[in-house]
């Protein structure tokens, strides 16, 4: 495919493709996105990472140029969005949260319709559907309907069609949410490809595995604001320590094993309904000394820091709650 | 890329939809005019003339009846094109929502399903005014004018009906619309009798709906007897409606879309 090619041609270097400065969104009263200042650069993947309701859509339908932003300043490719909306769209690939395919038509069908609103010719369109198909494995299924695909290959279908246009900049919504942890593989080791081609993605998401997996540079977002900027391993290293242990007691002494740990030394302790998070240098040791304390979890793991842990301490919140 | 060229895109995506369902409704539009001109055209016609036809000025029920059966079908057509399809497109199938992610804007999305809309109705037109040469309702050679007068009725309503229907949150709006404005309108637009049949209180009204109009206009030129003023009355209405539809659709559009 000769995609990258081409879209590095017509972007070049450490160009910024979005910038945003207090950027804010309000439904009725009700503030979504409350004043967001970012910069997006060429070539990065970057993720808005964050539980449901916290802006995350908001901000990506303003960067797709379907929703005016209520204030602040937000330039898409060197454009406006409120001005240029159909020209900066006519640069995006959108894979929207939810499918928007037309399930009536065939898979090759759904590409032609989208390439037409594009206004490219119906050869062109041929010609990159062949490769698209390829790219997302859908080849043998171009002359099926739509209808009866599986969640997995109606998102893979959705990817290839945002990339009718060959995109500067892909825009994913969630792009595994609802899919089977095997679809959830394929659709990131796909997106993993188009980002060593050089496509600049922007996603949003609330599974810190793909977030981990997928993002060069992520933020944290909660209540329309940004808690958190980095790379997802500057993110554990300023939140988080570097191991955690997880201790599981029996429910009827859940609550005084908390209050004793509260005080055991960790960095820091977090109490969840059916867990208690020490944070600390040395998960091994740790559990040693709460063993010599006195206190016999049922279960105990000791594991890396994780961004759930960079959302908990940032929000007090956990991600898919 | 021309003004029109984006709406001209977004209407080539609605013929690809309908190249795979044309069939199934392609029966509805055939079957439907079908039996209601031989139900009313033959058989309660004969019923009619038996009793004198003055009352029709002069003509045989199933003339008299043909052309307001054009005017009353295409207004079904652009209802059912423009209602749930719209709704549709932003609730079910989505197909505006992933439209929008194109260059396409809500305005361009618009003009693409009515031009969609048209030829639905201009098509069902064409069906009806055949069926009328078939069955020997047509009596002039203006009638082939009923042809485009169809249309233009069609359209008045479709525009309206899609820049209300993309507002509607909820889709039992449009039963309402079908059982209290559309049947009216089909019972008491001068289509199965004429309007100076209904009580003089009522005959305003009659005269200020659209159907009215699209029928009068159809039936003057399938009887060929079009007065030219009148013509031009009705005419000018039905452009009218659906220009306001028109303009207004790109606005609703823009409103439910780009939020």
């Amino acid at each position: 495919m000769s995609y990258a090619a081409g879209s590095l041609n017509r972007v070049s270097g450490n160009d910024v493709l979005v910038r945003a400065r207090g950027l804010t969104k309000q439904f009725d009263g009700f503030t979504a996105v409350d004043g967001i200042d970012f910069d997006l650069y060429h070539g990065e993947a970057f993720g808005f990472l964050g539980p449901n309701g916290a802006g995350k859509s908001s901000t990506m339908r303003m960067i797709s140029c379907v929703s005016p932003p209520t204030s602040g300043e937000l330039t898409i490719l060197g454009l406006d969005p409120v001005r240029d909306g159909s020209a900066i769209r006519a640069r995006l690939g959108v894979v929207p949260q939810e499918d928007t395919l037309d399930v009536e038509l065939t898979v090759r069908e759904n590409l032609l319709v989208y390439g037409r609103y594009f206004g490219l010719p119906r050869r062109l369109i041929r010609e990159r559907t062949d490769s698209l198909l390829d790219f997302v494995q859908l080849s043998d299924r171009a002359r099926d309907k739509v209808d009866p695909l599986s969640g997995g290959l109606k998102r893979r279908l959705t990817i290839a069609r945002s990339l009718i246009n060959e995109p500067d900049i892909l825009i994913l919504d969630e792009p595994t949410t609802g899919l089977d942890p095997q679809a959830r593989h394929v659709v990131w080791d796909r997106l993993f490809r188009l980002k060593q081609r050089g496509v600049t993605l922007i996603l949003t998401t609330h599974y810190m595995d793909e977030a981990e997996q997928l993002c060069d540079r992520l933020v944290v977002m909660d209540h329309g604001r940004f808690a958190a900027e980095g790379s997802p391993r500057e993110l554990i290293e300023r939140y988080c320590t570097p191991e955690v242990l997880e201790l599981r007691f029996d429910p009827e002494l859940h609550d005084s094993a908390a209050d004793k740990l509260k005080d055991f030394g960790a960095e820091r302790a977090e109490v969840l309904a059916d867990r208690i998070l020490l944070y600390v240098t040395d998960g091994d040791a740790a559990l040693a000394s709460v063993r010599d304390g006195g206190l016999e979890p049922l279960t105990s793991l000791v594991r890396r820091g994780t961004l759930e842990d960079v959302f908990l301490r940032l929000t007090g919140r956990r991600l898919e709650d | 890329m021309g003004v029109l060229a984006p709406g001209w895109h977004s209407f080539q995506g609605w013929l690809t939809v309908y190249r795979r369902i044309w069939r199934s409704s392609i029966w509805s539009s055939v079957l439907g005019p079908l039996f209601y001109l031989g139900a009313m055209g033959f058989g309660l016609g004969t019923l009619v003339d038996r009793h004198g036809t003055a009352v029709l000025g002069g003509v045989s029920y199933l003339d008299f009846v043909a052309p307001a059966i054009l005017a009353s079908s295409v207004m079904n057509t652009a209802m059912g094109e423009a209602s749930y399809p719209v709704f549709g497109s932003v609730k079910w199938n989505k197909i505006y929502i992933a439209a929008q992610a194109s260059p396409l804007r809500p305005a361009d999305i618009f003009r693409g399903h009515l031009t969609f809309m048209t030829m639905r109705i201009t098509m069902n037109a064409a069906l009806i005014t055949v069926f009328m040469y078939a069955f020997g309702a047509t009596r002039s050679a203006w009638g082939v004018l009923a042809w485009p007068a169809a249309t233009l009725t069609g359209l008045a309503f479709a525009a309206p009906i899609a820049a209300w229907a993309v507002l509607v949150r909820n889709e039992a709006a449009f039963s309402y619309v079908f059982r209290f404005v559309m049947m009216p309108l089909m019972l008491f637009s001068g289509t199965f009798f004429p309007v100076s049949q209904l009580p003089g209180w009522l005959r305003p009204l009659a005269y200020a709906t659209p159907l009215w109009h699209g029928v009068a206009l159809c039936r003057a030129l399938s009887l060929g007897q079009p007065h030219l003023l009148a013509a031009l009355g009705h005419i000018a209405y039905l452009a009218v409606l659906a220009a306001a539809g028109i303009w207004a659709g790109a606005r609703t559009y823009t409103r439910r879309l780009y939020v």
